[in-house]
């Protein structure tokens, strides 16, 4: 086995007390003392701090937009100065290859990408477009939560000024950050790109303030999941297109049939079929009856005997926040909200009910 | 007062002709918040070994192991409403069940307190 990477707040986590894990090829903090529930309470309630620095960020020149949007059925010529979009990169079977964040700043694009398709990702980006730069010397953090714009702009005043989605650079200390007014928590919060030599110092610093924890994977998949969205390699992956996967509100009217620069990219003719006819099936959310988790790999019946499955969970567990256990899963996509199903647990068919998502409200500042 | 361990984090303490079992501190800090408890039901007999118990964290689903031979008679209903007694108590108020050994010398093949503190490292 290959030996598992480090970012640059390695130290900083053994310090801290931190339970660390191979994840995607790292060793990262899947919890501190505090514990999965209360790191997860605490993101909630006050703001967490996540490094997030295994993921990968990757910077394409502007003159790449086009060639980015063969690759990516998101608008990306439409993507203001300044601002930020969800996508992901396709595949010829209309599957999902990674889900990825997209910024455009004054002279690039700046893109995140999940560390465990990072070298494919990679791959993929210089096998279309010319010029590829992998950022290898900086640590990416994330602060969320309720508190999170308290706490970071006590030291850096203008991200106050940011609303959701928006990208910008500040200085700290001497020390150029790229900041984004995201995450993947659900929460209000950023995301901040900051040299590797200046990573934990900044850390120590915003850990100084009273609201802020750090918070370790196994939380950050607990208010994911809460948050309704998408694992990839559980929830999405190359079997699964973005329209079946409830993405179809990151395809903006451009690239949809009869859009300006419709299709053209890899997978199109299933993806905007679907898009415009309807998929077979859907990302549904489930809220099991008994307070017994459904995880990932549960099968799910329509009736409580017999029957062949009507769809698998594709993440599942206990949310911390609505006090219960939740799931999400493919299901035929004419099933209501509401239906009752059930799960195969242990052998036992257990009740669980179709539900909105997400689970937990998102409270982005827009 | 007599407690001792197994290979699979459970602790068996004697209260007069009854055995109460539940997890190590050690186990429970290893599986990390516990979510959710399934009991067995009372006056089932079991063979040491078979699986009575589930335990969900936060992380994943463990099996509990009857850790001896013997029928359970009472079992830990407080555990259900609230399972994070595990974590907070998991050698006093976060016990799982009672049970009634067929043989109380099979005790005497688990380990004590020393033999586990070894084991665990």
């Amino acid at each position: 086995m290959a030996e598992l990477r480090r970012t640059g707040l390695f130290d900083l986590h053994v310090e801290l007390g931190a339970r660390l894990v191979p994840f995607a090829g790292w060793e990262m903090p899947v919890q501190y003392p505090l514990g999965v529930l209360k790191e997860h309470q605490h993101c909630r309630q006050k703001a967490g701090l996540f490094d997030v620095s295994h993921m990968g960020q990757v910077i394409v020149p502007l003159s790449a937009i086009e060639a980015l949007e063969a690759l990516i059925p998101v608008s990306i010529a439409g993507l203001a100065q300044g601002r930020q979009r969800y996508g992901f990169f396709t595949n010829d079977a209309g599957g999902i290859l990674d889900d990825l964040m997209i910024a455009r700043k004054s002279d690039h694009l700046f893109l995140v990408v999940n560390a465990g398709c990072a070298q494919a990702d990679i791959d993929h980006l210089r096998a279309h477009l010319p010029q590829v730069t992998v950022i290898e010397d900086r640590a990416l953090i994330a602060l969320q939560g309720p508190s999170a714009v308290a706490a970071l702009s006590r030291h850096v005043p203008d991200v106050a000024q940011m609303r959701f989605m928006d990208v910008a650079e500040f200085t700290w200390s001497g020390v150029t950050l790229w900041v984004s007014r995201s995450g993947y928590t659900g929460e209000d919060g950023y995301e901040i790109s900051v040299p590797d030599a200046h990573a934990e110092g900044f850390v120590r610093a915003l850990l100084n303030e009273p609201e802020v924890e750090m918070i370790g994977l196994g939380a950050r998949d607990s208010l994911r999941l809460e948050a309704g969205l998408c694992l990839y390699g559980h929830d999405i992956d190359t079997q699964t297109s973005p329209v079946e996967a409830g993405l179809a509100w990151a395809i903006q009217k451009p690239r949809r049939t009869g859009g300006a620069r419709e299709g053209g990219f890899p997978g199109a003719d299933r993806i905007l079929a679907e898009l415009d006819n309807g998929p077979a099936r859907m990302r549904m959310g489930l809220r099991p009856e008994t307070r017994a988790p459904m995880r990932e790999g549960v099968m799910l019946y329509a009736e409580a005997e017999g029957g062949a499955p009507i769809g698998t969970v594709t993440s599942g567990g206990f949310g911390p926040s609505i006090n219960a256990p939740m799931a999400m899963a493919y299901l035929p996509a004419d099933t209501a909200v509401g239906t009752m199903l059930f799960g195969e647990v242990r052998g036992k068919r257990l009740p669980c009910s179709v539900a909105a998502l997400p689970f937990h409200p998102h409270s982005y500042k827009r | 007062m007599s407690i001792k361990f197994t290979e699979e984090h459970e602790w068996l303490r004697v209260e007069d002709d009854l055995v109460v079992v539940g997890i190590t501190e050690h186990a429970s800090e290893q599986l990390g918040d516990v979510v959710f408890v399934e009991l067995p039901e009372p006056e089932t007999k079991v063979a040491k070994g078979d699986e009575i118990s589930v335990i969900e964290s936060v992380k994943a689903a463990s099996d509990i192991l009857a850790p001896c031979d013997g029928e359970i008679v009472e079992i830990n209903d407080g555990l259900v409403d609230n399972p994070a007694l595990v974590n907070d108590d998991p050698m006093e108020a976060g016990w799982f069940f009672k049970m009634k050994l067929d043989d109380m010398e099979q005790l005497e093949t688990l380990m004590d307190e020393d033999a586990y503190k070894d084991f665990i490292g």
